[in-house]
């Protein structure tokens, strides 16, 4: 279906933040998904505990990536974290 | 509707092993995952893998599938066979979110839309927000300085009549912000799956990629241009005139500028909300001693200029 109409996009600031519930409802996860990429150090958020995780922008991106490698690939969580790495410094370098 | 041969894509004999299928799809899959593959159809590809690996791998499917006889064709026009699936019970086991909704109508025809997680969602009551979508976009760097507007083509989920939800080729025209950096991403605030329950849609995210430039090349929101110099400009100093993103510059080359100086033009690089800086990286193109003249002027200077390039490696 085509759609003509034209769409703003809103510039995503880099100092923007999400908390877990928008991080989860965003990705459709349970948190404790979310608290076992943040135990293998996939996700990095800022803040002391849960309730006052902060997440970048970026997140969203890679719990996604780590879902669908988990889940169509059948590794294990170390496994995608280590895919999702190499996939970021692969288009690092194709970037240069 | 197509007949699939599901032996066919996951390249396996018919009296594969469940091992070999898993190998199979396993090692196409790495190959065409969409998050990992290069592979212009890949997505395309992965899709048609995950079906025939959902009915290979499950023995009761894999005997129903059997069961339809060697005599089909990839691509036949296909119709189940009357009193199809009778004898059968299939134990749903969806793939993961997105369950059999985006398989094929043959697919759909020999076993049900069953086993998704769609069910369960459409509890009275239940009010969810869709999920948010991501989707890469390459622009020109020129696009990042102006600004412009972009139709991209996305395979979205969307609510049908009936309330299921299914994939289908959306083409979106989209405003690129001004300044727009490399891995920034920009938000369309509904345009990601539909909500369940008279809840809000999700948003899509696109994640902004330059094409590769031939002359400029970007760091954050700094650009760099390497500029090809004559010896005697660099030398002797020069006014050149230099085509930028923004536009073309009148730039001061001081005298004896070496390769490799970086001159800097501040602000002009990305126009983000801090403006990134334009470097403008010196090289020097040796003109070619091709001729008479030029080698005449090559030995001249060789003769008459006490020049040792090497000074610092202590090699006579």
């Amino acid at each position: 279906m085509t759609n003509e109409q034209t769409f703003d996009g809103m510039l995503v600031e880099d100092a923007e933040f999400i908390t877990l519930t928008q991080l989860c409802r965003s990705c459709t996860v349970e948190t404790e998904t979310i608290t076992l990429l943040v135990a293998e150090g996939i996700l990095e958020p800022l803040g002391r505990s849960a309730e006052q995780w902060q997440f970048a922008v970026g997140s969203r991106r890679r719990v996604k990536t780590v879902i669908h490698l988990q889940r169509d690939l059948g590794v294990n969580l170390a496994g995608a974290a280590l895919a999702l790495d190499l996939l970021e410094q692969i288009a690092e370098l194709k970037r240069l | 509707m197509e007949y699939k041969d599901y032996y066919k894509i996951l390249g396996v004999a018919r009296d594969a092993t469940q091992d070999e299928i898993k190998r199979a799809y396993r090692k196409l899959a790495r190959k065409y995952h969409p998050d990992v593959s290069k592979e212009a159809d890949a997505e395309q590809k992965f899709k048609q893998l995950g079906e025939a690996n959902e009915v290979l791998k499950d023995t009761e499917k894999r005997a129903a599938y059997d069961q339809l006889g060697v005599d089909w064709q990839a691509q036949q026009d296909f119709r189940p066979p009357p009193g199809w699936a009778s004898g059968f019970e299939f134990h749903g086991g969806p793939r993961g979110a997105g369950g059999n909704e985006d398989f094929s109508d043959f697919f759909k025809s020999l076993f049900g839309r069953a086993g998704g997680a769609a069910g369960s969602h459409h509890r009275q009551g239940f009010q969810m927000q869709g999920e948010d979508h991501h989707a890469r976009v390459l622009i020109d760097l020129e696009d990042s300085y102006n600004g412009a507007s972009r139709s991209i083509s996305l395979q979205m989920p969307e609510l049908t009549r009936d309330g299921h939800v299914k994939t289908a080729r959306r083409t979106l025209k989209v405003r690129i912000p001004k300044g727009i950096r490399q891995g920034q991403q920009i938000r369309l605030s509904g345009q990601g799956s539909p909500g369940t329950g008279g809840g809000k849609a999700g948003d899509l995210y696109l994640e902004i990629e330059f094409n590769p430039h031939g002359i400029y090349r970007v760091e954050g929101s700094d650009v760099y241009l390497e500029l090809p110099l004559a010896p005697w400009e660099a030398a002797l100093g020069a006014a050149v005139k230099v085509l930028t993103p923004a536009g073309t510059v009148d730039l001061k080359i001081p005298a004896n500028s070496k390769a490799g100086k970086k001159l800097r033009l501040k602000g002009r690089g990305i126009p983000a909300k801090t403006p990134g800086d334009l470097y403008v990286v010196i090289q020097i193109s040796l003109p070619p001693a091709d001729d008479e003249k030029a080698r005449a002027m090559y030995e001249r200077m060789r003769d008459e200029l006490s020049f040792n390039p090497r000074a610092k490696m202590e090699v006579a």
